[in-house]
């Protein structure tokens, strides 16, 4: 089948895509984008993390067919041109980032979180993104990236 | 002492320089590496755990659109070498023989990954079964004593009179500790792109070292080793699983052959990572402490049984922790193991360290209680002058300093001992210390070249790889001041064989080994161009003899201390604190040698709560064989956990004065919590992982 979608702000159609086949998969293997990893592929480590019109989801739980029409975002298309988003600058800061496996989907995550909840509490990072593996950090870091990048945010806004 | 490197950029806090590609997306992992035309792979996996193939029916797979090929051991190409020895795991579709559940059998290649996935379910296999056991236990009368343990070292040491020790000692400690069968699980699951032409095979490999790879795969092969290149940029951890190739690497080897020159893709999928890349043995350990009424060891005894795979040996060396931990005249260690019809073991965190300091820490908190004796006092009183084991005196060892400075931090002086004192609003508190020790392993036969590029940078090449730890900014740190620049002028080049052989990131050793051939060379390349060389000058140089190696002890230290609240009525454990204080030689790069400490910590009670994977006796097979069911520790479970360093280098180490900080981390954290359930609750839980019903009987 043929699949049309939105991805990082541009109208894509990817052909020959099999009713089986899960988002993930689309964006690695038939677009070109890496970004999202695939760690798990059943909904448990949050490596694979995307927006699917503007709420972050695993994309290898959602079946290619059912973006059509709708749109995507990848940590590819977070930051602005050569500009990095203040969640990616934050982890880099930080030293969020070992592996970096667990990253790209991490910071979807978190900047999911940033635009829902702009000053979360620690408990509330906690839980936000405790769906999001990382057997690196130990997420002290990412703790203090996610609480950088939400000053800055709210400072900038 | 070997002459060490002036630190300038060393010991800075340099941000990690491959972090801007990494969170954009853009860093290329092994499969993520841009090839022409590719083909994936499925392999199909075993359902028994002992047995042979009868038949194997591959037509309803072939006949499906898409796939390409079929592989099993009836057609796929033959492997050279006898296959013996370490090499039965890399053995793959050679024999019609199955030695574990979940081994490969087979191998679909198709147009694209879901077609082979699905293949692979298609494939027909009839076995024919025999008994199999994969029960461990302290009773077997099979257990057998390995020539030696993982390292080198000896099976069993024996000093003094251990048995009339014991029974004379005023105090002793006799229990058995048990850890379980546990699973590295780095994020980024094992993958390997494999290219074979006629210049031979490449491999984009998720591997911990690319020249390992090389040599462990080019005999196989039956290529001259300068005939297989491995690269590998990125790699998404590791913790000891990615330390050599395993099955899949050969299986992708295979498959390419076979396709015409088109490469081939191979996912290991999380599931199959239980089965065919490695895992941590459970451990069975008795250990054994006299001691005066002061706490002054006596007698020491760490017995350890363990299980290994029948087809490949592999004895993690568990008690060697307790040859060298403590001042006790009389020590005795045994490893025994169980060959099972297992996966077979491999290196994981701290191998042997970490499960064998479990023990021996849990036990020294139970010597404490039993003294009336405060942990961290026992501790320091038992530090010895000399390596017990070795008789040389230590390149370092601040142990009591870890514990004091910890103590300090933490709190620690105004703790009452008394176990389950505390109730605070439905939760009982409770606070643990434990000793971490790491070895420092230097790996031999390393190599790096410097050149002198047009555009005035220095460019420095070693095959070493960056598993997650820093490799790419601490090695340039390392350039940069062997040379005697900013690290600005410094482009490293690593993760590919076309570099220079390095050795593998383990062991804690890896920037050790990599760091002093970049010293080696450097020194090489100055002594030959002197400060003002011309574009193109280029020098290989080596490691720098360490002679003082041979007349030092050199481990690096820690004291771990963990604050936990368990409740009272679920027995719900949460660890709002953690702590450790490391003496490691000099720290190059401090943001990222934290996130190593904290990293391996917050492993270290991942494995004290959560890490345990269930073998099912009647299928062989790891039940729990995913995240969703073996669990890590996420963000919900970690708090406070903070990790700081003695301020220090080692000369005597190697030119940069360091020890290695990958491991340690994880040694002795699982104790610390233990210890600390223990004096919130009462309750000595000998068993890891801590779970609430080990709380309630
Ligand atoms: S790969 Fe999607 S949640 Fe793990
Ligand atoms: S940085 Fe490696 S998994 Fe998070």
């Amino acid at each position: 089948m043929r699949v049309t979608f939105t991805v990082n702000g541009s109208r894509e159609s990817v052909d020959d895509v099999w009713e089986g086949e899960s988002l993930l998969y689309v964006l690695r293997e038939r677009m070109g984008l890496p970004g999202a990893k695939n760690a798990c592929e059943q909904g448990e480590c949050g490596s694979c993390t995307v927006y699917l019109d503007g709420a972050p989801v695993c994309a290898c739980l959602v079946a290619a067919g059912q973006v059509e029409g709708r749109e995507v975002r990848t940590v590819e298309g977070l930051a602005d041109g050569g500009r990095l988003d203040p969640v990616q600058e934050a982890f880099v800061e930080c030293g969020a980032v070992q592996c970096g496996f667990c990253t790209p989907g991490l910071i979807v995550q978190t900047h999911a979180l940033l635009a829902r909840r702009p000053d979360p509490s620690d408990a509330e990072i906690r839980e936000a993104l405790a769906g999001n593996l990382c057997r690196c950090t130990g997420y002290e870091k990412i703790l203090d990236a996610v609480r950088l990048a939400a000053s800055r945010k709210t400072g900038a806004e | 002492m070997t002459e060490t490197i002036r630190a300038r950029a060393m010991g800075r806090p340099l941000e990690r320089l491959d972090g801007r590609d990494k969170v954009v997306g853009q860093a290329p992992y092994a499969y993520e590496q841009q090839v022409t035309d590719p083909l994936y792979l499925h392999p199909v996996q075993a359902v028994i755990a002992r047995g042979r193939i009868n038949a194997i029916d591959t037509a309803d797979a072939e006949s499906l659109p898409g796939v390409v090929t079929v592989l099993t051991h009836l057609n796929a190409p033959r492997l050279t070498g006898d296959g013996d020895g370490d090499d039965r795991e890399l053995w793959v579709l050679q024999s019609d023989e199955v030695h574990f559940r979940g081994q490969f059998i087979g191998v679909v290649v198709a147009e694209t990954s879901e077609i082979a996935r699905h293949a692979a379910d298609l494939v027909r296999v009839e076995y024919e079964r025999w008994p199999h056991d994969v029960e461990l236990s302290a009773d077997r009368d099979d257990l057998y004593a390995p020539d030696k343990v993982n390292a080198g070292h000896d099976t069993d040491t024996d000093v003094g009179d251990v048995a009339a020790a014991l029974a004379d000692a005023p105090v002793v400690v006799d229990h058995t500790y048990r850890t379980p069968m546990e699973y590295n699980n780095p994020m980024e699951p094992h993958a390997t792109v494999a290219v074979w032409d006629a210049g031979g095979l490449t491999m984009y490999d998720s591997t911990q070292g690319v020249h390992v790879v090389r040599q462990r795969l080019a005999p196989l092969f039956g290529l001259d080793p300068g005939h297989v290149r491995v690269v590998a940029p990125h790699v998404g951890g590791g913790f000891g699983s990615k330390g050599a190739p395993h099955a899949h690497n050969v299986l992708a080897g295979l498959a390419a052959q076979v396709t015409g020159g088109r490469p081939v893709k191979l996912a290991v999928t999380r599931q199959q990572m239980f089965s065919v890349v490695g895992h941590r043995t459970p451990t069975i350990q008795r250990i054994g402490l006299g001691a005066e009424t002061d706490g002054r060891l006596t007698a020491l005894v760490h017995e350890v049984v363990e299980h290994t795979s029948r087809i490949v040996e592999y004895a993690e060396q568990t008690a060697v922790v307790s040859r060298m931990m403590y001042a006790a005249p009389n020590r005795r260690t045994r490893h025994r193991l169980a060959a099972l019809d297992v996966p077979v073991p491999f290196w994981m965190r701290a191998p042997g360290e970490a499960p064998g300091a479990f023990a021996l820490e849990v036990a020294m908190d139970e010597l404490a209680v039993a003294c009336g004796l405060d942990p961290v006092e026992l501790r320091i009183r038992n530090e010895p002058d000399v390596d017990p084991e070795s008789g040389r005196p230590f390149s370092g060892r601040r142990m009591s300093e870890c514990l004091r400075e910890g103590a300090r931090r933490f709190g620690w002086e105004s703790r009452d001992p008394t176990p389950a004192a505390r109730l605070r609003d439905g939760w009982l508190e409770g606070t643990g210390v434990a000793a971490s020790v790491y070895p420092r392993i230097m790996q031999t036969g390393n190599r790096a070249w410097v050149r002198y590029g047009p555009d005035g940078r220095y460019e420095v090449g070693i095959g070493a790889v960056d598993i997650g730890t820093g490799t790419w900014t601490a090695l340039t740190q390392i350039a940069a001041d062997a040379l005697e620049v900013p690290v600005e002028e410094v482009r490293l080049r690593i993760g590919d064989t076309d570099l220079p052989e390095a050795a593998v990131a383990g062991g804690s050793g890896g920037l050790s080994a990599w760091g002093s051939a970049v010293v080696g060379a450097a020194r090489a390349f100055r002594e030959k161009f002197g400060r003002h060389p011309s574009a193109g000058d280029e020098a290989t140089g080596t490691a720098p003899e360490s002679p003082a190696a041979e007349d030092f002890s050199m481990y690096s230290f820690g004291a771990q201390f963990a604050h936990v609240r368990v409740h009272a009525d679920t027995g719900e454990i949460r660890v709002p604190r953690m702590l450790g204080v490391f003496t490691v030689g000099r720290v190059v790069n401090p943001r990222t040698a934290r996130s190593q400490f904290v990293g391996a910590m917050t492993m270290g009670l991942s494995m004290a709560l959560h890490e345990e994977a269930v073998l099912d006796p009647r299928f062989g097979h790891v039940v729990n064989h995913d995240l969703a069911t073996y669990h890590i520790a996420t963000h919900a479970d970690v708090q406070d956990v903070d990790a700081i360093w003695l301020d220090e280098e080692d000369p005597r180490s190697n030119p940069m004065g360091i020890r290695g900080i990958g491991e340690i981390g994880i040694v002795g954290a699982a104790a610390a919590v233990a210890n600390a359930v223990h004096h919130a609750t009462g309750v000595r839980v000998r068993d890891l992982p801590i779970t609430p019903d080990k709380l309630f009987h």
